[in-house]
């Protein structure tokens, strides 16, 4: 098990190396002077100059790289040019929190509805109850989840008043926000619930159990759902992964003050230090959750091997 | 004639010659019994159609405004209502209909064409080639949700056409990853062996022999990622990041009746049903090539 966590955190060191450069990368491609997009369209040429400078641009690509990932492990990933603040600052003070909080409520209810929904689609094989909720599963799926949030408000708060239209203070508020970003979530778990659980109940054993005179429930909790859960333990591994980084349409339909309203905001008023530093921080939480996640899957199985 | 034995050990239809069960017969048969299959290329049928006759077909000009008519309601002249501008929502779902689709497919084409060509590159030359492909795919897939989508539009700039190569950048490394699998599979195959024997060249040995031994998977994902691209689109329109006001789009409509929510909910709730609907259509479409085309998720 140790070797298998060396080695997979191995592996992450090329991911992180090309993370970085290509979020590094992003303000050289970016059509213009880097200088004159941080010091604002009326600097004049000494102000671009002294601009340069501080922030090492005459210096060459790998220089600044290096001084980029040096100062990022540091926790400096520079100034926003809106506000003037620090961006690492913006980020871990209250942005991240309220996002993790989201992905995470979204994920329980995502893995909650979906496992109910697979396991009872997955037993009750081609009954009306397995074709109605995988029909639900699609349209779950399939939905927009901009249009969901925005059909949950007019429901929900503006005809009924039951929820606020926006922000993230009591529970309240969260109500809908979550459902608008777990549906999606749920869908693909219930999906990917069922296919596992039907395979997993086509194997010897379980029909061994079943000829022993094993109870129905028995064979499905206990036999047939733990190795069941096993690929679906990836799935919503990935779905918290996604959503960590992933929650800007939620976060923008619901005005709440996330990583993903900040990236959004950020590439409005082209704050690029910003949009870098908050990508980042996005794309490492993502990689660090799929460590965590192929750690877990080895723990629930042992049988994998690390190929 | 088919070889069972070489589909079943490499989950890959091979292709045979002959004329009365071909491939194409067998998985139209196979495509007809699926009735949501069947349904989903309806629907994708019915909105190519809708696209392509949007001009001769809609009741009035889409970015006609007539502020008597402002939120209005549905109604027997604008069957889906007006917007908060006057203009017939219909008629711009019906264009609309032209962007979202063109988006969906030029991007998923775009992103095959590239996913295709390094996943078989990786997957046929193998070492430090497939090395180099895979840890680059590793890297974009590392972005996640449509944050790489957003990343790219921020450096190019909000347009359409910036819109389709962000979303199709977005596709390939799933592409890559698929492809690179599937050529791995066929290539241990002896017949590829056959064929170097007698002095194939390498390019050939790709696109004679490999690649139309890999078609399936390509495009059963080709058909369900159209699906998520539509999305992607329009959320970054939805934004105000992607095709911009007033040219009509299902995304830009939608972040428009936002702010009259209370007084005209119409004005959101057709273009998000009918991005509902086409989204549908294509995952029904996709799921059922999937279980026409690949042998291994027969259910």
């Amino acid at each position: 098990m140790f070797v298998f966590i060396i080695r997979r955190l191995f592996q992450t060191i090329p991911v992180m190396i090309g993370v970085t450069l290509a979020v590094f990368l992003m303000m050289h491609l970016i059509p213009g002077d880097p200088a004159q997009i941080m010091a604002g369209e009326r600097a004049d040429e000494a102000q671009l100059e002294q601009m340069r400078e501080n922030l090492g641009l005459n210096d060459p690509l790998y220089q600044q790289y290096f001084r980029y990932v040096g100062n990022a492990i540091q926790g400096d990933l520079g100034t926003s040019i809106r506000t003037d603040r620090a961006v690492t600052e913006e980020i871990f003070t209250n942005r991240i929190w309220i996002t993790f909080e989201l992905a995470l409520y979204g994920t329980v209810l995502a893995v909650i509805l979906g496992l109910i929904a697979g396991i009872i689609s997955a037993t009750r094989k081609y009954s009306f109850s397995d074709v109605s909720l995988m029909i639900v599963a699609l349209f779950g799926m399939s939905m927009p989840n901009f249009w969901l949030g925005i059909m949950l408000i007019y429901f929900f708060s503006v005809n009924l008043g039951w929820f606020p239209t926006i922000g993230w203070e009591s529970w309240k508020h969260m109500v809908l926000p979550v459902l608008t970003i777990g549906t999606g979530g749920a869908a693909i778990i219930a999906r990917m619930t069922r296919s596992s659980m039907l395979e997993v109940l086509d194997n010897d054993y379980i029909r061994t159990a079943y000829a022993k005179g094993v109870h129905d429930r028995v064979v499905i909790y206990k036999h047939a759902l733990r190795n069941a859960l096993v690929p679906v333990v990836t799935i919503v591994g990935l779905q918290f992964g996604t959503l960590l980084g992933g929650a800007v349409i939620t976060e923008t339909v619901f005005a709440i003050n996330g990583l993903g309203r900040l990236v959004v905001d950020s590439i409005r008023m082209r704050d690029f230090p910003m949009v870098q530093g908050t990508i980042l921080v996005c794309a490492v939480l993502f990689v660090v959750v799929n460590f965590i996640v192929d750690i877990t899957y080895r723990l629930i199985n042992k049988r994998i091997e690390l190929n | 004639m088919s070889h069972p034995q070489l589909q079943e050990s490499t989950g890959i239809p091979i292709k045979t010659k002959n004329k009365s069960t071909t491939p194409w017969v067998s998985f139209y048969k196979k495509l007809a019994k699926n009735k949501a299959a069947l349904a989903g290329a309806i629907v994708v049928l019915i909105f190519t159609i809708l696209a392509i006759l949007a001009p001769l077909i809609a009741p009035y000009d889409p970015t006609a405004m007539d502020m008597s008519k402002r939120l209005a309601p549905p109604s027997a002249d604008h069957w889906f209502g007006n917007d908060d501008k006057g203009r017939d929502i219909l008629s711009r779902i019906l264009y609309g209909s032209r962007i979202s689709l063109t988006v969906g497919i030029l991007s998923t084409i775009l992103g095959a064409v590239v996913g295709v060509i390094l996943g078989i590159v990786s997957g046929y030359y193998g070492k430090w080639v497939d090395s180099l492909i895979m840890r680059i795919c590793d890297v974009l897939l590392a972005f996640p949700g449509i944050l790489l989508a957003l990343a790219i539009v921020s450096i190019l700039g909000p347009s359409t056409t910036n819109v389709i190569i962000a979303v199709a950048f977005f596709a390939v490394p799933t592409f890559a990853r698929i492809v690179r699998g599937s050529t791995l599979s066929v290539k241990k195959l002896e017949y590829v062996d056959a064929i170097r024997a007698v002095g194939a060249s390498d390019f050939r040995i790709i696109f004679k022999h490999i690649l139309p031994n890999i078609t399936s998977p390509i495009i059963v994902q080709s058909t369900l990622y159209i699906a998520s691209a539509i999305i992607t689109a329009s959320a970054l329109s939805f934004l105000g990041l992607g095709t911009q006001p007033p040219t009509p789009e299902w995304g830009t409509m939608l972040a428009q009746g936002r702010s009259f929510m209370a007084q005209a909910p119409h004005i959101s709730l057709f273009p998000g049903l009918i991005i509902l609907v086409v989204v549908v259509g294509f995952n029904l479409f996709g799921d059922g090539l999937r279980d026409a085309l690949d042998p291994k998720t027969k259910r």
